[in-house]
C-alpha cells in the first residue's frame, strides 16, 4: 500500500502526454476548403474546438446551420491574413465569449474541473492508505508456545473427537 | 375508450403503488408475515395494470387514433408500423410510462424471484421499490398524462422526427431504461440494508444479479446508441460527450464499480457501506439523467421537448429519493459491521484500486457535464465544455484502470505478493510490450497514441485468455475436466474483460487512423481515399413510404488482405420528409472485419469542373469493434447472470435461524 | 473524523442540488453579450432600396448622439412579426430605432416590411453576416440598446415584450438620455 500513491501517479503522468485525437468529422463544404492543404488542416482542427453558437451542442466543423458555415469561414479567412491559432480563437472569444470555445479556459473559475477528477483520485487514494492503516496487519503466526503444544497433543489423543 | 381504460389502469397501479409502499414495510417491522407477503401480490397486480396501461398507450398508436394528443403529435398514417409502434416511448409522456412500466416489471421480478431472500428484506425491498414507482407515475399522472384526448381531432398526425424513424428507436430506449430502471432495485436493495442495519455477504450475494440485469442491457444500449449515431448522423461520429450520453455512461461507470465491489462484499463481507452508497449514487445518476434530458437545465442534440416546471418535479424526486437515501447512510452506515481485513496487495484491493479510478473517471463525466450550469449559477460566464477537454482528461485516467484490469484477477484474496503476481504476468507483459514496441516501429510515433492504445486493447484481451488459461491448466497440462467444471462467472470476467480489449483496441485505432475526403464528384468520376477507390456511378430519385429521396450510387472498392480485391455497391440518400418537411442523410456503410467505408452525399455544388454533387467518403478502420466489444462485455455479464450459484442461493449459514426446531443442516 | 466521511454525500448532494435549482431559472440558450459597456464594431453596410447596390444604409456612427436601438430581424424570422408592433410603438413614441436585415436578401427584407410596417430610422443589409458576428449576434430577434457615445449598454435576446419595454428598455431609455 506504501506504494500505491506514486505508483499510481506513475500511471497517469506516463499517458497523460498522449491525448486521444478525434475522428474527423464534417458539414464542411468543397466550396468553403482553402486550398492550401496546411492551412485548412489548421481550420480544421481549429474548427473541432469551436462551438456552434446555435446549436445543439456541437462544433462549426460538425453542424450544417448557416451561421455555422459563416463562422468557418471566418476561421478560414482570419488563418489566410496569417493570424495564428490563438488570434484566431480570440477573435471568435471576443465576440461570442468563453462559450465559444469546447475546451474550457484554464483559469482559477475552471481549476475545479480541470484538476477535479485528479483531486478524487489523489484524494481518494490518500483516503484508502489512511484507511489502511488504521486497520491492524494481519499477524504473522507465531510459533505455539510448549503449553499450548501439550494441549494439542492432549486433544489429538482424545476419542471422543474423532 | 382505449385511452380512458388505459388511464383508469394507471390511477389504479398508482393507487396499489402506494399500498405496497407502505404494507410491506409495516409489516418488515412488525414481523408480519402476511404483510409481507402482500408485498409481493401487489408488486403483481402493479405490473399487470401498467402492462394494460402500456398495451393500450401502442394501441392507440397502431390504430394511429389521432383523437389522443400523443398520437396525434408523433405519428402520421403514412408512418410505417414499427415506427408507430416505437413512437409510442419516442416522446416524453410515452417514454415516463415506459420507464413506470420497467420499473413496475423489476418490482414484479422481485416478488417473483426473490423467494430465496428473507422475508423481512423482500417486503423492504418491494416497499422501497413502490415508493420510486409511486413518484413517477404521479408525475406521470399530473404533469404527462400520455392519455390526453385531443378535440376535435385532426384528421392525420404530424409525423414522428425522421432521425428517429429506425429500427434504433425500437431498441435503444427499452434497451437503456432497462438499465437506468434496474439500477432502482439495487438502490432499493442498499435502502433496505441500511434500514435493516446489516449488508452482509449474504446481502451482497443477493443483491448482485440485480446489478448485472441492470448493468447488461445498460451496455447494450449505450453500444447500440453508439451504432445509431454512427450510421444515422451522416459523417461517422460515434461519441459526441453529449450531455445526454454522459447521463448514460455516469450509472454504466458506477454501476460497473457496483459490479467489483459487490463481489469483495460478497466473497469478503468487507466494503459493504461503500458497495450500499455505489448503489445509491448509480441510480441517483439515472435520476439525475432523466432529469437532465427533460428539464432543459443544458442543451443537448438529444433532449426531450423541455419544461422547467417538469424539472422541478425531478428534482423534487431526486430529493426525496437520493437525499432520503444519503441521509439515512450518514445515520446508518458506521453502524455497520466493518468487514474482513486485506492486505495492499491482494484481490480486494485491486478491486477497490478499480472502484478508486471508475470514480476519478465518473468524476470527469460529471464534471465536464455540469460544470456550466454550476458555473452559470455562480458568475455571469458561460462556458462550454466539449469533446477536447474530456479526450485530455478522460484518456489519461483510464489507461491505468484498463492496465490494471489485466492485474486484478491474477490476484489472490486476502493476502498476495508483488513478485507472485508479476511471475504469473511475465509473460503477458513482454508480449505486451513487444506488440507495442512492433506497432511504434510499424506506426511510427505520430501514430504512437493509437499504436498504444492497440497494444492496450492486446493487453487486456490477453487477460481474458490468461484468467481461462490458468483455470484449464490442471496438473498434467490442460484439462478437459476443469473446463467442463469452470464457472459460468469465469467465463463471464473473461469475456468482459476481452470485450473491454476489443473496444479500446477499435477506439484507438479509429481516433489515429480515421481517414477522410470530401469533394465534389460528376457522374461517372472517380476518386481515392487512402487506399480505397470510390467511383460515383449514378445518381437518381428513389422513394419510400412517407419520403421523397435522391440518392448517389456508388462502387466502392479496395484492397483485401484475403487477395483479390473487394467490390461494392453502396448507395446514399437525401430524403425528405413532406409531412414534417424534414430533411436527413442516410450514408452508405461497407462493413468488414477490418473497417468500413462510409459515403454520404451532400447537396449539388459547383465543383472545379462543372456542377456535380458534395460527397463525403471515410475509411473507418475497426469501427465495428467498438462495439462488438460492448456486446462481448454484455454476454459476459449475461454469463456471470446465468452462473448456478446465484440460483442456489447464498449459504444457509449466514441466514437468522427462525426457530429451533430444524436441525442445523450439513454444510 | 468517521462520522464526517459518511455525512460528505449528503453535504456535496445538497450543494449539487441548489446548483440545479439555480440552473432551472436560466435559460442555457440565452449568451450574455460581450459587447456591454463597449463601443459598437464598426461597420459600414448599404441599405435594401431597389436602387442598385441597395442604396444608402448607414454605419455604426451613424448611432451615435442620441440613445437608439438597433434591432436584428429578418424576413425569415418567425418571432419578428410579435416584436413589430412593439417597436413601431417605440419608434411612434419618439425613440431612434435601427434596423439590420441579417443574411436577407433585400428584395425580400423589402416585401416583409411593406406587410409588417417600417419603424426603422434607417435600414441595413447584412446579406453575408460579417456584422452579425461581429455584434455576437445568435439568432432574431436581438435588439441592442445603444448610448449617447456609441456604446453598448443592454443587449436584448429574443422579441421585445410590452412589458420588457414598459419594465426595462423604457427606463433604461430615460436614463441614458439623462447623462451627459
Amino acid at each position: 500500500m506504501k506504494l500505491l500513491l506514486p505508483l499510481l501517479l506513475l500511471m497517469i503522468a506516463a499517458p497523460a502526454i498522449l491525448v486521444l485525437p478525434v475522428a474527423p468529422a464534417a458539414a464542411v463544404l468543397p466550396d468553403e476548403m482553402l486550398a492550401d492543404p496546411a492551412l485548412e488542416a489548421r481550420a480544421r482542427s481549429l474548427s473541432k474546438d469551436l462551438r456552434c453558437v446555435v446549436c445543439q451542442n456541437q462544433s462549426i466543423d460538425d453542424s450544417d446551420a448557416p451561421l455555422a458555415r459563416d463562422l468557418r469561414l471566418v476561421v478560414r479567412e482570419q488563418l489566410t491574413l496569417g493570424k495564428s491559432d490563438a488570434e484566431t480563437m480570440n477573435y471568435l472569444v471576443t465576440r461570442y465569449g468563453n462559450f465559444v470555445l469546447l475546451k474550457p479556459p484554464v483559469e482559477p473559475a475552471t481549476w475545479a474541473l480541470w484538476l477535479g477528477p485528479f483531486a478524487v483520485l489523489i484524494g481518494g487514494g490518500a483516503a484508502l492508505v489512511v484507511w489502511n492503516r488504521r486497520r491492524t496487519i494481519l499477524p504473522t503466526d507465531a510459533p505455539l508456545s510448549e503449553t499450548e503444544l501439550a494441549q494439542v497433543a492432549a486433544l489429538s489423543q482424545d476419542e471422543a473427537l474423532r | 375508450m382505449y385511452a380512458e381504460i388505459g388511464h383508469f389502469a394507471l390511477i389504479l397501479a398508482l393507487l396499489t403503488a402506494v399500498s405496497q409502499a407502505i404494507l410491506p414495510m409495516v409489516g418488515a417491522v412488525r414481523g408480519d408475515q402476511a404483510l409481507m407477503a402482500f408485498g409481493r401480490s401487489a408488486a403483481q397486480l402493479q405490473a399487470i395494470l401498467i402492462i394494460l396501461a402500456f398495451g393500450l398507450l401502442m394501441t392507440c398508436f397502431a390504430m394511429a387514433d389521432f383523437s389522443v394528443e400523443l398520437v396525434a403529435e408523433h405519428a402520421a398514417t403514412t408512418q410505417p408500423l414499427p415506427y408507430r409502434l416505437a413512437a409510442t416511448w419516442g416522446n416524453h409522456e410515452g417514454s415516463m410510462l415506459l420507464w413506470v412500466l420497467i420499473l413496475a416489471l423489476f418490482g414484479a421480478g422481485i416478488g417473483r424471484f426473490g423467494d430465496n431472500l428473507p422475508p423481512s428484506l423482500q417486503a423492504r425491498v418491494l416497499s422501497i421499490q413502490a415508493m420510486i414507482s409511486v413518484a413517477f407515475l404521479a408525475f406521470s399522472l399530473f404533469t404527462s398524462n400520455p392519455f390526453a384526448r385531443l378535440d376535435p381531432a385532426p384528421l392525420d398526425g404530424a409525423e414522428l422526427n425522421p432521425l428517429l424513424q429506425d429500427p434504433g428507436l425500437v431498441f435503444h430506449p427499452p434497451l437503456l431504461y432497462l438499465g437506468y430502471v434496474g439500477f432502482s432495485v439495487t438502490f432499493s436493495f442498499a435502502v433496505a440494508a441500511l434500514l435493516e442495519g446489516r449488508a452482509d455477504a449474504a446481502w451482497a450475494r443477493w443483491m448482485r444479479p440485480w446489478v448485472l440485469a441492470a448493468w447488461i442491457p445498460l451496455t447494450c444500449g449505450i453500444a447500440l446508441g453508439s451504432f445509431w449515431a454512427y450510421y444515422e448522423l451522416g459523417w461517422g461520429g460515434w461519441w459526441f460527450w453529449d450531455p445526454v450520453e454522459n447521463a448514460s455512461l455516469m450509472p454504466w461507470l458506477l454501476g460497473t464499480a457496483l459490479l467489483h465491489s459487490a463481489i469483495v462484499t460478497e466473497k469478503r463481507q468487507a466494503l459493504a457501506g461503500w458497495t450500499i452508497l455505489l448503489a445509491i449514487l448509480a441510480f441517483s445518476l439515472s435520476l439525475i439523467g432523466t432529469f437532465l434530458v427533460r428539464s432543459g437545465i443544458l442543451t443537448s442534440v438529444h433532449a426531450f421537448a423541455v419544461d422547467p416546471e417538469r424539472g422541478v418535479f425531478i428534482l423534487a424526486m431526486i430529493i426525496g429519493s437520493t437525499g432520503t437515501a444519503l441521509g439515512l447512510f450518514a445515520w446508518r452506515a458506521p453502524l455497520l459491521r466493518s468487514g474482513a481485513l486485506f492486505s495492499g496487495v491482494s484481490r480486494e484491493a485491486g478491486l477497490t484500486l478499480n472502484n478508486l479510478f471508475l470514480m476519478a473517471v465518473t468524476a470527469v463525466v460529471f464534471l465536464g457535464t455540469f460544470y456550466p450550469v454550476i458555473m452559470e449559477a455562480v458568475s455571469t460566464d458561460k462556458i462550454s465544455v466539449g469533446p477536447p477537454y474530456y479526450n485530455l482528461v478522460f484518456v489519461p485516467l483510464s489507461v491505468p484502470l484498463l492496465l490494471l484490469v489485466t492485474v486484478g484477477p491474477m490476484l489472490a484474496w486476502k493476502r498476495d505478493s508483488l513478485s507472485r503476481v508479476a511471475g504469473k504476468l511475465k509473460w503477458p507483459l513482454l508480449a505486451a510490450l513487444a506488440v507495442a514496441v512492433g506497432l511504434l516501429a510499424l506506426l511510427g510515433f505520430a501514430k504512437a497514441t493509437a499504436a498504444l492504445g492497440l497494444a492496450l486493447g492486446f493487453w487486456l484481451i490477453m487477460g481474458g485468455v490468461l484468467v481461462l488459461a490458468r483455470r484449464w491448466r490442471g496438473v498434467g497440462g490442460f484439462s478437459a475436466r476443469l473446463v467442463r467444471t469452470t464457472p459460468a462467472a469465469v467465463f463471464g470476467m473473461a469475456l468482459a474483460h476481452a470485450g473491454l480489449g476489443v473496444t479500446a483496441a477499435g477506439i484507438s485505432v479509429m481516433s489515429g487512423f480515421a481517414t477522410s475526403k470530401i469533394l465534389v464528384m460528376r457522374e461517372g468520376e472517380s476518386t481515392t481515399v487512402g487506399t480505397m477507390t470510390v467511383t460515383l456511378d449514378s445518381v437518381g430519385d428513389a422513394s419510400g413510404p412517407n419520403y421523397q429521396a435522391f440518392q448517389g450510387r456508388f462502387t466502392v472498392r479496395e484492397p483485401s488482405i484475403f487477395g483479390a480485391d473487394t467490390v461494392r455497391a453502396l448507395a446514399s440518400e437525401r430524403r425528405f420528409y413532406p409531412v414534417s418537411r424534414n430533411q436527413t442523410t442516410e450514408a452508405g456503410i461497407g462493413t468488414s472485419l477490418l473497417g468500413n467505408s462510409y459515403v454520404a452525399i451532400g447537396d449539388q455544388q459547383n465543383g472545379p469542373r462543372g456542377p456535380g454533387l458534395v460527397v463525403r467518403i471515410y475509411h473507418h478502420p475497426l469501427v465495428g469493434w467498438i462495439w462488438f466489444g460492448g456486446l462481448m462485455m454484455a454476454m459476459g455479464g449475461a454469463a456471470s447472470l446465468a452462473d448456478r450459484r446465484f440460483r442456489i442461493g447464498a449459504p444457509l449459514r449466514s441466514l437468522p435461524r427462525a426457530t429451533g426446531l430444524l436441525p442445523a443442516p450439513a454444510e | 473524523m468517521n462520522r464526517i466521511v459518511f455525512i460528505l454525500p449528503v453535504i456535496a448532494f445538497i450543494a449539487l442540488i441548489g446548483f440545479f435549482g439555480v440552473g432551472l431559472t436560466k435559460d442555457p440558450k440565452v449568451l450574455p453579450s460581450q459587447l456591454i459597456d463597449r463601443p459598437l464594431p464598426a461597420f459600414d453596410l448599404p441599405g435594401i432600396a431597389e436602387a442598385p447596390g441597395g442604396g444608402p444604409g448607414f454605419a455604426n456612427v451613424a448611432l451615435k448622439g442620441e440613445p437608439a436601438l438597433l434591432n436584428i430581424f429578418a424576413s425569415w424570422c418567425a418571432a419578428c412579426p410579435q416584436e413589430h408592433p412593439v417597436l413601431t410603438r417605440i419608434s411612434d413614441e419618439g425613440f431612434a430605432v435601427f434596423g439590420i436585415a441579417w443574411k436577407d436578401k433585400p428584395q425580400d427584407a423589402r416585401e416583409w416590411l411593406a406587410k409588417w410596417g417600417n419603424p426603422y430610422q434607417a435600414i441595413a443589409a447584412d446579406e453575408a453576416g460579417r456584422t452579425a458576428i461581429d455584434l455576437g449576434v445568435t439568432g432574431v430577434p436581438e435588439t441592442f440598446i445603444v448610448d449617447k457615445m456609441g456604446r453598448v449598454r443592454f443587449k436584448q435576446i429574443g422579441p421585445i415584450s410590452p412589458e420588457q419595454w414598459e419594465g426595462t428598455i423604457k427606463p433604461l431609455m430615460a436614463k441614458l438620455r439623462a447623462e451627459a
